[in-house]
This record gives C-alpha cells, structure tokens and sequence, in this order.
C-alpha cells in the first residue's frame, strides 16, 4: 500500500483536470431558471398587429405555447428567425412571439422580411414583461404547459440540436 | 507680472468650477431625490447585472441593467424593503443574481470550500512537521555547516 503513495498527488490532479474539463464544458451563460415548473408571470400586451386588442396570460391557458422573445434590434434573432419559422410549420404547437422593447415599425417590417411565424406577437415596449420572466438575453424561448406553467426556458438563439433533442421530447411529453 | 498671475489664478479656479459642474450633470441622470437615490445605489451593488456578469447593476450602463434600476427605484417608492427587492429579483433570475450567495445546500460548497481547504492544508502542513520533528538526526542530510 505504501508504495503507491506517490499516486496520491497524480489522482489528485485527475480529479482536478476533470472538473476543470466538465467546467469548460459550462455556458456561464447559462443562468439556470428559477422560473422553472412556476406559474408564467402575468401579463397583458397588446398585439403587434393590432394594438388595440390585448392578449392576457389568461386567455392562453389550456393549451401548450411556446414563446419566443425577440427583438428587431437583436442580431442573433435574425439567425435563430428561419428556424422559428421551420419549427412553426413542422409543429402544432402554438408559437408565439415576445416583441421585446422593440420599435413597432422596425418590428413589423422585419417579421415582413423574414417571415411570421408567430399566432401573434405580443409587445413588450418597456421590458416590463421581460423582467418578470427573467429574460436577460435576447433571444430566448420559454415552453408553457397546458396548466401555464414554465417548463423550458432556453437562453439565446435556438438551435437546431436544441429543437430536436429539447424543445421538441419536451412537447412531446406535454402530449403536444 | 502680479496682475498677470491673478488673471490666470482666476481662469484656472474657472474652469476647476467648470469642470466640477459638469460632472454631475454626466454622471446622476435622476438626482431628484438623493436619499432614494443613494438606496436604490446601495440595493443595485448587490446585484448582478446578467447580461455583463461581472459587474453589478449600480456599474453597469447595459439597457436591462438600466431597467432593473428603474425597477429598484420605483418599488423603493411604493415603500417596499431590500429584502422584498431582493426576493423579487431572485424570483426572476434566481440566486445568481445576487453577489452574495444565500447560505444553502448548494451552495455550501462555495462558501466553506475554501476554509476547508485551509483548514486541510494546515493540518497537512502540521502532521508533516510534527513527524519530521520526531525523525532521528541522521535521517536527514547533514547541514552545509557541520560539512565543514
């Protein structure tokens, strides 16, 4: 036993290096959700269409969505915005989007160039909305269940990887 | 020569004023009140501003870190306390948001790492010298003095 003494400092470092490698591994980024499995925030927005008609919290219940926060001013939208516009098409689910602190010309005239994908936008001109989900970095994407709570939360432009190995078992678990 | 001296004594204390006025006027875009103000400064240093991470809100100039100024300011106004601050951004972008981490389960590895660590090392340190001291003299290499 004694004789292999000299291993203690060697399996030291291995233990070392591997959190070091699982922590490179880490998006600092990536600030897990407190939001998680909690009721979605409460809101009321006006529609980017129609500012008259207002979209509630409430009115979106029963149903699994998936809400996309964006913004015209936001250049990893404009990459993550085609795969929106996929997914949308392939899914049944419901995608709606958070037009968030947002010009409501410089909105309108992107979702014409690069495609809607969204049931409805809904405006969050003072980021009011935002706060109360925890958005910090635009874009992100929440999943809300049937009963409105939050079960996703993705920070960042969607990928391709994160729709398909995520996003979409997650749906599929909500029976969507 | 003196007359010359004052003029320029005057330019200088000018424009020492000038420059000290301009400054606030940058720095403080709501002064109104400077007692709130100072509060919602103390509550922004305790949190983290997420889109730049290592800088609190109170630093940061980012347009979410300005929002959540905003935020702290108008809920100090409705009366609401630190704590309730607190707890309202911790609810929206959970513990990470504060400098100081809440003492908890997991984070308890954050918070007595390091005295452990220390604590491990002098023990470390302290066996090692206590055996050394009760080795016999010719276990060692002799000194360069008794060489001699």
């Amino acid at each position: 036993m004694k004789s292999l003494r000299f291993l203690i400092p060697l399996a030291l470092f291995v233990v070392l290096a591997g959190f070091l490698a699982a922590g490179l591994k880490l998006n600092p980024r990536e600030v897990p959700s407190p939001l998680i499995g909690k009721p979605a925030p409460d809101f009321a927005l006006p529609r980017l269409d129609d500012t008259s008609r207002m979209v509630k919290r409430d009115d979106l219940l029963g149903r699994a969505y998936v809400l996309n926060v964006w913004a015209s001013w936001c250049a990893p939208c404009r990459a993550e915005h085609p795969l929106i516009v996929d997914f949308a098409r392939r899914s049944k689910v419901p995608v709606y989007g958070l037009n968030y602190k947002d010009q409501r010309g410089a909105a309108q005239a992107w979702l014409k160039a690069l495609g809607d994908p969204y049931v409805a936008t809904l405006v969050d001109a003072d980021g009011r909305t935002g706060i109360d989900f925890g958005v910090y970095g635009v874009p992100e994407t929440f999943v809300v269940d049937a009963q409105g709570r939050i079960r996703f939360k993705h920070i960042g432009p969607l990928t391709d990887d994160a729709i398909r190995n995520r996003l979409e078992p997650l749906l599929k678990d909500l029976g969507v | 020569m003196f007359r010359r001296l004052a003029l320029l004594v005057l330019l200088a204390t000018g424009m020492a004023s000038g420059i000290a006025w301009a400054q606030p006027k940058e720095a403080a875009p709501v002064a109104a009140d400077p007692v709130l103000e100072a509060k919602v400064l103390a509550i922004a240093a305790e949190l983290r501003c997420l889109v730049c991470q290592n800088q609190t809100i109170a630093d940061s100039n980012a347009d979410l870190a300005v929002d959540l100024r905003k935020q702290v300011r108008e809920m100090l106004q409705k009366g609401q306390s630190q704590a309730q601050i607190l707890d309202y951004m911790t609810a929206r972008y959970g513990d990470f948001v504060l400098y100081r981490p809440p003492v908890k389960n997991t984070t308890a590895l954050l918070w007595f790492g390091p005295a452990v660590l220390l604590v491990g090392g002098l023990a470390v340190f302290l066996t090692v010298m206590v055996r050394r001291s009760r080795l016999a003299a010719d276990r060692f290499e002799p000194d360069l003095e008794d060489e001699r």
